[in-house]
């Protein structure tokens, strides 16, 4: 899988170019994560992959090409704290976990934050903290942030979120329509707090839900 | 001998049954995938078409009894077709990274080709046994289709859409009462009776969950509908849209493209609305308060707002009322809105009038329940800004395949008319990497710019961006100092971006919201240049200025884009793959295949001897054109008529009906002509396609004029004169498809049902076909094409009759 995420590289153009293509430690991240344990059993098969699959609730797990090119955007250190927003199976926040101090995961589907809840105790997980609310609010008690990744698209980019990213952290967040073409946009928050996105890649992602179920 | 009226009800069933699949699966799917699953479907005319021409001598010493049993498992397999489809997981986005989805499409095409061949069974044995008189049966069928066609709008303007189908279902079963009650056959009449309380009974107990709309988990209304006190608190059934409210109090919905990074201000409460499943516009929980609208003075669209002082605002497309809003936070001094679906209106003028602060009930705020480009043909009234409806994008392609004659070089012509001097026109559309409706949007702007004679359009128009929208204003008149002063004071306060406006320099854009290099400005530049042309012509998008010939806005598919759109597709390239125009494209060869198959099958099955190969080419020619040719013309003219009548339904319910009902009276003279002058019936079939070709060439010239000069009629008006425009086309249109079978009866009675199957392959086939042709050449060509084909057809029985 991992190999296949490298041969992707050509697709992300100047994006990955500009970054230096994908960090060692970001590919070495999904190279430990068994993506398998985040998939229903019936997907089992298909999980390392290239794809999407359905997780059950109208969400999908994403392609490990987006996961690793999000996570290579967030420019993650080992002193970061992130905030997930859409934990989702929970793969991202497995992904991150090896790579900064700590992962704070907002899943806004009760059901699908208590499952993933569940898997990455199990797994050992332990930077990881979830909680069930709606991500538009961000978490400002787990917060400030030095990396905010949003798995879930909006028509917006919430405020909210803008205020609780520390100066010189990055926001990586498909913005666009539901079902609509989606923009994967990384923003940075310089050090005197002004904000610059910048655009990259159209990519389809589940739609940004709100409230909890 | 099969009952006329019963041949009429199945007929009518069929149609209304095909009506309402394209309602059902657009609510629970996506409509483009439903008219790939019909058109495939449909190809049961095919199907009965060849059974019958294998077992042709049974069939016709049971035709009766065929019928009713037919007539039976219509009734039946028509509702439970569509449950059992449903009911399949089938994800038509998924088709994109699943192609194991296609099993279940698959799955679907054949369940729902189980009813349709049921029903054109009946109709291919009234033409087996009518066969002496194939005018009246042809009659009776048509006018049966017509009035189903038409028919189906009345139950799905009160009704919802699952008791329609239940109904659709019924009517099965009384076409079998209506011919068994005419054979006198009592015993047949209980049983068909019984089997129908039997099924409404089944229907009745059934749990709701198996009779309900199964609206796909991946739609926004399911995902919203998750969310644990999310609720559903309103709906409302019409013929143009399934409306649904729902309500989600504890983190209401925000609603906001565009919505500045640097917002003070946050979307209200709102409501979500939700058409056929998706969602398309919130509904404001308004106190009245000016402040708590604030929000809507930071995104793309407000910017007009700094350009103008009170002014008198038109709104297109009104919808939940977020532009209507908008207007009024910013101090509109009047405000026309105009919406198409009266059951919205509705929902937010009366319904949730008081949440949403009794908006259409302010005296600055008139309402129009009308079509927004008729609005804009027919109205004398000027403003000062007219607000076009939000352009949200194009999920998977569906919109290439729907005309938009709002977005059209004549229709941004009215718009700009209706401008008062120094007003604006203001269009706001989702961003879109790489951008693809922009430039399309600038491109026929600037087509109806160079018409208006506009000396250089570059000076009347500004375009900025935000992070996820960008909006164009046009003004009548040229861009003045403090217009631009005005906009990049409201673009640097709100952390918009400058794509273009007279006399700007590069380095002034992409700042803020960076891009990988700045291809808004640079298209925007070069798309008001003196070298557009250079790059409508090299662009990977189709972004060729939409025109009402070729009303396609949102078709921006180029096969030389495919290739580089596939092996993108794991970085996101499958996003930006236009199905619409795939699916048409893929179910055309599908049709193909499977006609081809199904033509063949009687002739190699052995059992369809024909008395030559010639009359199977001639006949087979013949018949093959007048299906292609018909439905050629019938799309053709659907597409024209959708912009007179104003709404794609109406327009295919009102044109099929008309084209059905007076290719009926049509069919019926034919077949009078061919009692008392059977010979003069190729001379008659020459005169038909005669006259179908100058009235289709006629047409051509006459409409656009007729149809801007009647405009301003109302509603009822133009249904009536849409019928009468049809009838002449129609009626010819009704002669060769009797004329010629009653040449077949007589010189090979065998054929029959041969050519009714040959005949139904090819109008399924016609109609993707002539659907590509409208999208890709345009309207025009499309008619000259069945014009052509109808000759060709014409002619090759001209050479049988020579050869004889």
């Amino acid at each position: 899988m991992v190999e296949t995420i490298e041969n992707y590289r050509a697709h992300a153009g100047n994006i990955l170019a500009a970054y230096g293509g994908f960090s060692p430690r970001v590919l070495e991240a999904m190279r430990i994560v068994e993506r398998h344990k985040f998939v229903p059993d019936r997907m089992v098969p298909m999980a390392y992959d290239d794809m999407p699959l359905p997780i059950g609730f109208g969400q999908t797990i994403s392609q490990p090409f987006i996961v690793a090119l999000m996570t290579h955007l967030l420019e993650p250190e080992p002193d970061h704290t992130v905030l997930e927003i859409g934990t989702g199976s929970g793969y991202q926040a497995a992904v991150l976990s090896p790579l900064v101090k700590t992962v704070c995961t907002i899943e806004i589907i009760t059901g699908l934050g208590e499952i993933a809840a569940k898997r990455l105790s199990q797994l050992g997980y332990d930077n990881v903290q979830t909680k069930i609310a709606d991500g538009y609010f961000g978490w400002p008690e787990c917060g400030p942030f030095d990396g905010i990744v949003v798995t879930a698209a909006s028509d917006h980019v919430p405020p909210p979120l803008l205020e609780q990213l520390n100066p010189g952290g990055r926001m990586v967040i498909p913005v666009g329509g539901r079902f609509s073409i989606q923009h994967l946009t990384l923003i940075e928050k310089d050090k005197a707090g002004a904000v610059t996105t910048y655009q990259l890649l159209p990519v389809r992602f589940v739609p940004f839900t709100r409230g909890v179920r | 001998m099969i009952s006329r009226p019963a041949l009429a009800i199945i007929s009518a069933s069929i149609l209304a049954y095909e009506v309402l699949l394209v309602r059902l699966f657009a609510i629970v799917q996506w409509h483009h995938f439903a008219f790939m699953a019909i058109s495939v479907a449909l190809l049961g005319f095919g199907i009965s078409g060849a059974l019958l021409a294998v077992w042709k001598s049974w069939a016709e010493r049971h035709s009766a009894r065929i019928f009713n049993v037919s007539a039976v498992v219509f009734g039946i397999t028509a509702p439970a077709a569509f449950l059992l489809a449903q009911s399949l997981p089938f994800n038509a986005l998924a088709v994109i990274w699943r192609p194991s989805q296609l099993l279940y499409l698959g799955i679907i095409y054949i369940l729902l080709a189980v009813p349709f061949t049921a029903g054109a069974a009946c109709i291919g044995l009234a033409f087996l046994e009518g066969k002496a008189e194939p005018g009246r049966v042809y009659l009776w069928n048509l006018l049966g289709s017509g009035a189903g066609a038409l028919g189906v709008l009345a139950p799905l303007s009160v009704l919802p859409p699952m008791i329609c189908l239940a109904l659709t279902g019924g009517l099965g079963f009384a076409a079998s009462a209506v011919n068994t009650a005419r054979h006198g056959d009592l015993r047949s009449l209980v049983l068909v009776a019984a089997l129908a309380g039997a099924a409404g009974g089944a229907w009745t107990v059934s749990p709701s969950t198996w009779t309900s709309l199964r609206i796909s988990e991946f739609k926004g209304q399911s995902q919203s509908l998750g969310v644990h006190d999310a609720r559903l608190v309103a709906e409302r059934s019409g013929p143009l849209a399934l409306l649904s409210v729902i309500e989600s109090p504890s983190v209401p919905f925000r609603f906001a493209p565009g919505l500045s990074l640097q917002s003070p201000a946050l979307p209200p409460e709102q409501l979500g609305v939700f058409a056929d499943g998706e969602f398309t516009d919130a509904i404001d929980v308004w106190d009245g308060r000016p402040e708590s609208l604030a929000y809507l003075d930071q995104s793309t669209d407000a910017l007009a707002y700094s350009l103008t002082q009170l002014p008198e605002v038109l709104v297109l497309g009104a919808g939940g009322g977020r532009a209507v809003r908008q207007a009024i936070a910013h101090g509109a001094a009047r405000i026309d809105a105009v919406e198409r679906n009266p059951d919205l209106h509705r929902l937010v003028a009366e319904d949730f009038a008081e949440r949403a602060g009794n908006v259409f009930a302010r005296p600055d705020v008139t309402s129009h329940i009308a079509d927004a480009r008729h609005f804009l043909t027919a109205s004398a009234r000027d403003w000062d800004l007219i607000v076009y409806p939000f352009i949200a994008g194009d999920p998977g392609g569906s919109l290439a395949l729907t005309e938009s004659y709002l977005h059209t070089v004549e229709a941004f012509r009215s718009a700009y008319r209706r401008l008062r001097p120094d007003g604006w026109l203001s269009i706001t559309s989702r961003m879109e990497l790489p951008p693809r409706i922009v430039p399309k949007l600038l491109s026929t702007l600037r087509r109806a710019l160079d018409q208006e004679r506009m000396r250089e359009p570059r000076t009347g128009l500004i375009v900025i961006r935000g992070i996820t929208t960008v909006t164009v204003l046009v003004k009548r008149g040229a861009v003045s100092a403090s217009d631009i002063a005005a906009t990049k004071a409201f673009a640097e306060s709100r952390a918009f971006d400058l794509v273009h406006y007279p006399g700007m320099a590069a380095e002034e854009a992409n700042r803020r919201n960076v891009l990988e290099s700045p291809d808004y400005f640079e298209i925007a530049s070069a798309l008001t240049g003196e070298q557009h042309l250079d790059l409508v012509g090299s662009y990977k998008f189709d972004i060729t200025p939409a025109t009402d010939d070729k009303p396609y806005f949102f078709d921006f598919f180029r096969w030389a884009t495919l290739p580089e759109l596939l092996a993108l597709g794991p970085a996101g390239g499958a996003a930006l793959l236009e199905l619409g125009k795939l699916i048409v494209l893929a179910t055309l060869v599908q049709a193909m295949a499977i006609s081809l198959l199904l033509v063949l099958l009687p002739l190699r099955a052995g059992h369809f001897r024909p008395k030559s190969k010639r009359t199977v080419l001639r006949f087979g020619a013949y018949f093959l054109a007048l299906g292609l040719a018909f439905m050629f013309i019938e799309i053709a003219w659907i597409q024209k008529f959708v912009l007179f009548v104003g709404h794609p339904l109406y327009a295919v319910s009102v044109a099929l009906a008309g084209f059905l009902v007076f290719a009926g009276i049509g069919a019926a003279l034919s077949a009078r002509l061919e009692r008392n002058l059977p010979s003069a019936g190729n001379v008659a079939i020459g005169v038909a396609v005669v006259a179908i070709a100058l009235t289709a060439l006629g047409y051509l010239a006459i409409l656009p004029p007729l149809f801007n000069a009647l405009a301003t009629l109302s509603d009822a008006m133009r249904i009536v004169i849409t019928f009468a425009l049809i009838a002449p086309l129609a009626f010819f249109m009704g002669m060769p498809f009797p004329l010629g079978l009653a040449l077949v009866a007589r010189s090979d009675p065998d054929f029959v049902p041969w050519a009714w199957g040959l005949n139904g392959c090819a109008s399924v086939v016609g109609v993707t076909a002539a659907t590509l042709v409208t999208m890709h050449f345009g309207f025009q060509t499309a008619v000259a094409v069945a014009v052509a084909t109808y000759l060709v057809g014409w002619l090759s029985l001209r050479i049988r009759t020579a050869d004889s």
